[in-house]
């Protein structure tokens, strides 16, 4: 099927099959290859990228899904400069593998988009379907923190 | 030359600061390559064929429908391996493609290679292979007892481990406790599944990028299946996903390098989650029966533990698990008697190798269980029943070894005891047990506290040689001084990049130091495992350094016609302590200097056959964690209420990143004692995905409260001890302590299901 869509502010036309994934069309078609495959079934998160003004888990969506549509993925949030939150997860040491990180900084963003002063379980519910298996959360939650409320 | 008075100042991001990460920046913007995103022109993709039987005879392969398909390649069976068909990190037991006969369900059996990944996938299930299903040995107990198949030709016994010490005592005022306890399969869980690139090179030799936890051995082991020279055989760590022990065994390496060199071009293998659950091997399922012996006042006189380990189709690690298992079965305490035996088995179940705490994890939940039980016979509290039999350093362990070096094990318990509770369980359902599924409005919750204490060696063991290799390199480049490092020590997350540039940085007095990619063109590292490398590599480059200091220094003291052993290195620049005047250092690089050094721990003994005795051990690191529950009794639910964790650093090299291994470990740990569990039966993994496999997400995770000691070790680099392990040893050991206190009855197995909580507390 013939689909065209923004992605990260560039337009991309492409045939895809019906039941292509969003995630496997950005990193196969598009070269981005920042939206993991972690899981495949909708649970790790590390697939996050945005589709119009939410997150959505690039596993759990067609390619076909986003005909017409304008999506960022983690390559497309920084303009130059890190943004505050990925500063933060920088500064706050939360990486360390760093496979999850960029669906957490995807669905962070989101969350800090739509609800600027989360509380603690706000911010845990936000990344509740982000899984990390390095950090404990530990780091990330003190960067979300730093970001929200100026200290971690 | 200019020589100037010196200007003190202290290195940044040196040892002992939390510096970031240096590859954090690409990390946050998506931009740094897992092996999974790596392509090359030309490329195509390899996919497995596995066995569909825990057990059975290999009669034929049929390619011929797979090779129809348009844009299919090639389809490899065992006969395709120009080497030897064997590999294994303790013994090369395990076939890169199976040959007449397959051991677990999942076996590799044949490779295929074609045009894109989804034809690879599609073409392994057209690949028609023959069996004669056999009798699947899939009971531990079983296979012990000789009964069942013979799985291998020396039997399905992989090791033995007995530890005998001290008279057992007269059976005279003695309270004895006993207790059955089992540890379930645990998954490794890394989140980036196994993936690979080989790239076939003109010299009829390849090139891999993979994610490995040891270059090295991997290099070894290939070379020796493809029948290759070493020096044929080149890789390079590509970022990787998280490892955990995951990582030590082979995985995709083997089969994309046969497909690339027999194919003549590059080869990507990428594993989808279902097969990375075959594709790995897990934490060792673990039975154990324990008796414990104490006097009416609490000092503990025998401990005796029958330990059986399932080691699945292979061997993998399982004999150094079974040693650890066996050497810590005890636990951190001081025991006049043991008797430990300690058995692991070969089965037809998924092959068990290394995992984070390594076998101390398994007993660790035994011993501490047998320490509350002992505790409520003796009608004691459990912290002082722990402190008053904790060993100290010049105590003994099970093996006969003395404790040498910091053994704050009584500190680290009375520092997490003391710990102020948390409050009460408020209103809020996301913080009740049931969590999101809004179960519960806190009527009739029990709450509960428990405790554990942990001990595991650090380095390898048993007279192994074990080493590590930096090459340092310093030059001068627009005029400033850049230090380049260069080690086969493989960054899995845990922050080894950052620790080896703080090092360099305090040892060369130098601001910018770069690490390369880590590769086997520089010396063997050892393993990412054993919580060893910052110890061991972190070592090599301290002393690559050292060396690197020491011609800078002679170069220096013929500027300033000074002695150089008056000289130091600060800020850039060689200083003198005598006369004060300094030389800056690029202008004593005028040509670079580079040296390469290896860094070993000193010797240990393997253990007596007889008696499990010998000082097979580096060092030993010890942990605390005190759990906090609420238990739903009707549903069985858990609410982790707070972890708290206490662990002996020795130096912590990089605070932060500490703190990031203890967060690690312990939701690791809160994931082994609530939730994570490979459930096998008759060889078949039931939950092969993370919708059934489940890890402790933001909404399990509480919050922690950790402590971190720096009681400096006298024969490691600037007094360190390792990391990584210690705070998920007894995390599990305190979950599960709290949640019997909480509904005061006996739980016997990790993980704690629901069904397992509500029963206790119906029987309680």
């Amino acid at each position: 099927m013939q689909i065209s869509l923004m992605v990260n502010g560039v337009s991309v036309e492409t045939t895809v099959l019906p039941h292509v994934l969003l995630v496997d069309m950005l990193r196969d078609t598009c070269g981005l290859t920042g939206a993991k495959v972690g899981c495949g079934t909708g649970q790790c998160g590390t697939c996050v990228v945005q589709l119009g003004d939410r997150s959505v888990k690039g596993c759990q969506v067609l390619a076909v899904q986003a005909d017409g549509a304008e999506v960022t993925t983690v390559e497309g949030v920084a303009n130059g400069e890190l943004t505050p939150l990925q500063q933060a997860l920088w500064e706050e040491h939360g990486v360390q593998c760093g496979f999850c990180t960029p669906g957490m900084v995807m669905a962070l963003t989101d969350l800090l988009e739509h609800e600027p002063a989360p509380d603690e379980q706000a911010i845990r519910a936000g990344i509740a379907g982000n899984m990390c298996r390095c950090t404990g959360y530990g780091g990330v939650l003190r960067a979300v923190r730093k970001v929200v409320g100026g200290k971690p | 030359m200019t020589v100037a008075p010196a200007r003190p100042v202290a290195v940044r991001d040196g040892v002992g600061d939390s510096a970031r990460r240096p590859d954090a920046v690409a990390k946050v913007r998506g931009e740094f390559a897992f092996s999974s995103d790596l392509g090359h022109d030309r490329m195509v993709w390899g996919a497995t064929v596995r066995s569909p039987h825990a057990h059975a005879r290999v009669l034929g392969v049929d390619a011929s429908a797979a090779l129809a398909l348009p844009g299919v390649h090639l389809v490899l069976t065992a006969g395709d391996v120009p080497g030897v068909n064997r590999y294994g990190l303790e013994r090369r037991d395990q076939p890169v493609l199976a040959e007449d006969l397959v051991r677990y369900i999942g076996e590799a059996v044949a490779v295929v290679a074609a045009d894109d990944p989804e034809l690879a996938r599609r073409a392994a299930a057209l690949v028609r292979v023959d069996y004669a299903e056999l009798p699947a040995l899939t009971d531990p107990e079983l296979a012990l007892s000789g009964g069942g198949p013979v799985l291998h030709e020396d039997g399905n016994l992989v090791r033995h481990l007995r530890i005998r010490r001290g008279a057992m005592p007269a059976a005279a005022d003695i309270v004895v406790v006993t207790g059955e306890y089992e540890v379930g399969m645990q998954d490794q869980a890394f989140l980036g599944p196994e993936s690979c690139l080989a790239v076939p090179d003109a010299d009829d030799g390849v090139d891999l990028y993979c994610s490995t936890q040891w270059l090295h051995v991997d290099q070894d082991q290939l070379a020796d299946c493809l029948g290759l020279p070493a020096e044929k055989v080149r890789l390079t760590l590509s970022g990787v996903g998280g490892a955990f022990g995951g990582r030590e065994d082979l995985s995709v390496q083997a089969h994309a390098c046969l497909l690339a060199l027999r194919l003549g071009r590059p080869v990507k293998m990428s594993y989808g989650r279902e097969e990375s659950f075959v594709g790995h091997v897990h934490r060792h399922p673990a039975r154990m029966r324990y008796e414990h012996g104490a006097t009416r006042d609490g000092r503990l006189l025998y401990v005796k533990a029958d330990i059986l380990l399932d080691g699945g189709a292979y061997a993998s690690t399982s004999a150094a698990v079974t040693g650890n298992a066996g050497c810590f079965a005890a636990g951190p305490y001081e025991v006049p008697a043991v008797e430990i035996d300690c058995r692991s088995v070969y089965t037809n179940n998924p092959p068990a190798g290394a995992m984070r705490g390594f076998g101390a994890v398994q007993v660790c939940f035994g011993h501490e269980s047998q320490m509350d039980r002992l505790a409520a016979a003796l009608g004691m509290d459990p912290v002082e029943l722990r402190l008053r039999n904790a060993v100290d350093t010049g105590s003994v362990m099970a093996t006969g070894q003395r404790v040498e070096g910091p053994a704050p094990v009584a500190e680290l318990l009375r520092r997490v005891a003391g710990k102020p509770l948390p409050p009460p369980p408020g209103t809020d359902p996301r913080l009740l047990p049931g969590g999101m599924s809004n179960s519960t409005r806190a009527e009739g919750l029990l709450r509960g506290v428990g405790y554990g204490l942990s001990v595991k060696n650090i380095c390898k063991s048993a007279g192994y040689d074990d080493f590590g290799t930096a090459r340092v390199r310093v030059l001068a480049r627009g005029g400033d001084v850049l230090a380049e490092v260069h080690t086969a020590a493989a960054e899995v997350g845990q922050g080894l990049v950052t620790v080896q540039a703080q090092i360099a940085r305090t040892e060369l007095g130098v601001e910018r130091v770069t690490i390369l990619p880590a590769d086997t063109a520089v010396g063997d590292a050892g393993t990412s495992s054993a919580s060893r490398q910052t110890w061991i590599s972190g070592g090599a480059v301290r002393a690559a350094c050292a060396a690197v200091r020491a011609r800078l220094l002679e170069r220096a003291a013929e500027v300033l016609g000074e002695g150089a052993e008056a000289l130091r290195l600060e800020s850039g620049q060689a200083v003198s302590e005598l006369s004060g005047r300094a030389v800056p250092l690029v202008e004593l690089l005028v040509t670079e200097i580079e040296e390469t050094a290896v860094f070993r721990h000193r010797d240990t003994q393997p253990l007596d056959p007889e008696t499990g005795q010998g000082d097979a051990h580096v060092a030993y690191a010890f942990a605390a964690h005190r759990a906090v529950v609420d238990v739903d009794p009707e549903l069985g639910s858990v609410r982790v209420v707070e972890i708290a964790c206490a662990q002996d650093v020795g130096k912590a090299i990089n605070p932060a990143a500490v703190e990031g291994q203890m967060h690690g470990g312990i939701a690791q740990g809160l994931g082994l004692a609530l939730m994570e569990e490979v459930k096998v039966r008759d060889g078949r993994i039931l939950n092969p995905s993370f919708t059934d496999y489940l890890i402790p997400t933001t909404m399990d995770m509480p919050p922690t409260v950790l402590d971190i000691l720096e009681l400096p070790r006298a024969d490691s680099p600037y007094g360190l001890t390792g990391v990584g392990e210690p705070p998920l040893l007894s995390a599990p050991a305190a979950v599960a302590a709290a949640i019997r206190d909480a509904v005061g009855a006996a739980l016997d197995r990790i993980p704690v299901t629901p069904e397992a909580v509500a029963a206790a507390a119906v029987g309680r």
